[in-house]
């Protein structure tokens, strides 16, 4: 592979251009969904887009009391974990034989990197409702990722042992036997607070820490946040449709129809999320750090991987 | 065409000052905001933080307390932004005329885009004269 070519993969497709395009498109159908379940009319086709060029055009504060540096460098991170964690993905749907091995577990840690510039970037800002939400964040990282890995793990098992994305959704879905199914919800849930949706949204908790991290940011480093949770909602979708279920994009040999479903499956998950995030109410830190430490999700996610290795020791 | 002032007015993030109403502009601006009303057509949200804003929507005639935090809040607000004042009080000081507490209305502290009369305004006129506003800015702007 030259260079040239894996710069065209990650600058346009599958990676930045295309993204992009699909985040604006998800983030309308999650602002849609949302206004049709308040029984609204919901912004128009192009309101994400007009979003993303208004706050470009907007002056950027830089707040006296932080970190320069960190305070504009934290959302480029995140955007560039996302970007990446996309191009392989999608490498890995379309042209199956293309990835390393290991790239499923460069994809998790790629996928923790937006929580992680949200944490340097909350702190940086020097503002202490901002930290005060990027230490929920934190918490909210400890929390989810347990669960989450260990639900990575069944899929591996049921691709007997195989770390390649390519392999994984190549072996029969996972979601075919009980252990996938539980290690899919278990992951559907993590997925929500990873995209840090309400129930999962105490970090940024609108009504009480306004927007907790983000609450220094302004014009630019504010439209790549905003375009980078748009495009983790669309990327962990897929992501999790590729390892639990997948057949996401089928290589172009097999026709028009696989490639049709696989995106009916990624925009139901979507869907999923919507109206996840639009009947619950807010939890508490705590309340969600038990969650996920707690029998339901956690224990949940070790009786599919128990489940997963007895069905492959069979 | 400016499209910096297209997409701001595409998409005015509003940020709600009270500077001292009777709180009665406070709960039609809020109920302006509820789903029955549906100001996201329009790309309107309110924001919680003053740096998200494009609008900060001021009720209340300012008081003597409020005056110097307003003028901060101005001035901590990303360019360009607009400025709306929201009732009688925010534009004349209504009722509070001659009271001793105040500084003065909105428009004596900072600039203001559009004042919306009424005490309080109903819904459907802030709504109005928000709209109204838009169109203003998007049509000097074509053809300035």
């Amino acid at each position: 592979m030259s260079a040239l070519w894996v710069l065209f993969l990650i600058v346009v497709f599958p990676g930045f251009a295309f993204t992009f395009l699909f985040a604006m498109f998800f983030a309308w159908i999650d602002r849609k969904v949302t206004a049709r379940v308040q029984w609204r009319v919901g912004p128009p086709f192009l309101q994400p887009l007009y979003d993303f060029v208004k706050l470009l055009g907007k002056e950027i504060v830089v707040p006296a009391g932080g970190s320069r540096v960190l305070f504009l460098f934290a959302p480029l991170l995140g955007l560039a974990a996302v970007t990446v964690a996309s191009t392989l993905v999608w490498q890995a749907n379309i042209w199956p034989r293309s990835g390393f091995a290991g790239d499923l577990i460069v994809v998790i840690y790629l996928l923790t990197i937006p929580s992680l510039s949200v944490i340097l970037g909350g702190f940086a800002s020097g503002n202490r409702v901002a930290s005060l939400g990027a230490s929920r964040e934190m918490k909210m990282i400890l929390s989810y990722e347990l669960p989450f890995i260990l639900a990575a793990i069944v899929p591996i098992i049921n691709a007997r042992g195989s770390i390649r994305l390519g392999d994984i959704a190549q072996t029969q879905p996972a979601v075919s036997h009980i252990s996938g199914i539980l290690a899919f919800i278990v992951a559907v849930i993590c997925m929500q607070a990873k995209l840090g949706l309400v129930p999962f949204d105490a970090a940024e908790a609108d009504t009480e820490l306004m927007s907790g991290p983000f609450v220094e940011y302004s014009g630019a480093p504010l439209a790549i946040i905003r375009l980078t949770r748009s495009m983790m909602l669309f990327v962990m979708p897929v992501f999790l449709v590729t390892i639990f279920w997948p057949g996401v994009a089928a290589p172009p040999q097999a026709g028009l129809l696989p490639a049709l479903l696989g995106s009916l499956k990624i925009v139901l998950l979507l869907v999923v999320v919507i109206l996840l995030r639009n009947t619950n109410p807010r939890l508490r830190i705590d309340q969600a750090v038990a969650f996920f430490w707690g029998p339901w999700v956690s224990g949940v996610a070790v009786l599919a991987v128990v489940l997963a290795l007895l069905r492959n020791a069979v | 065409m400016n499209l910096k002032l297209k997409a701001l007015c595409k998409s005015p993030w509003v940020f709600h000052v009270n500077t001292g109403a009777c709180n009665n502009c406070d709960i039609e601006l809020v109920d302006a905001l509820t789903p029955r009303f549906d100001v996201e057509r329009f790309g309107i949200l309110l924001v919680g933080s003053i740096r998200h804003a494009d609008g900060l929507v001021v009720t209340g005639g300012v008081t003597r307390q409020a005056a110097p935090r307003l003028r901060r809040l101005y001035e901590q607000t990303p360019k360009p932004f607009l400025v709306i004042a929201c009732g009688t009080c925010a534009c004349t000081k209504g009722i509070f005329h001659d009271g001793y507490h105040m500084a003065g209305p909105v428009d004596e502290i900072v600039p203001v885009d559009i004042y919306i009369p009424g005490c309080p305004p109903k819904p459907e006129a802030i709504i109005d004269g928000v709209v109204k506003l838009l169109r203003k800015v998007g049509q000097t702007n074509r053809e300035g």
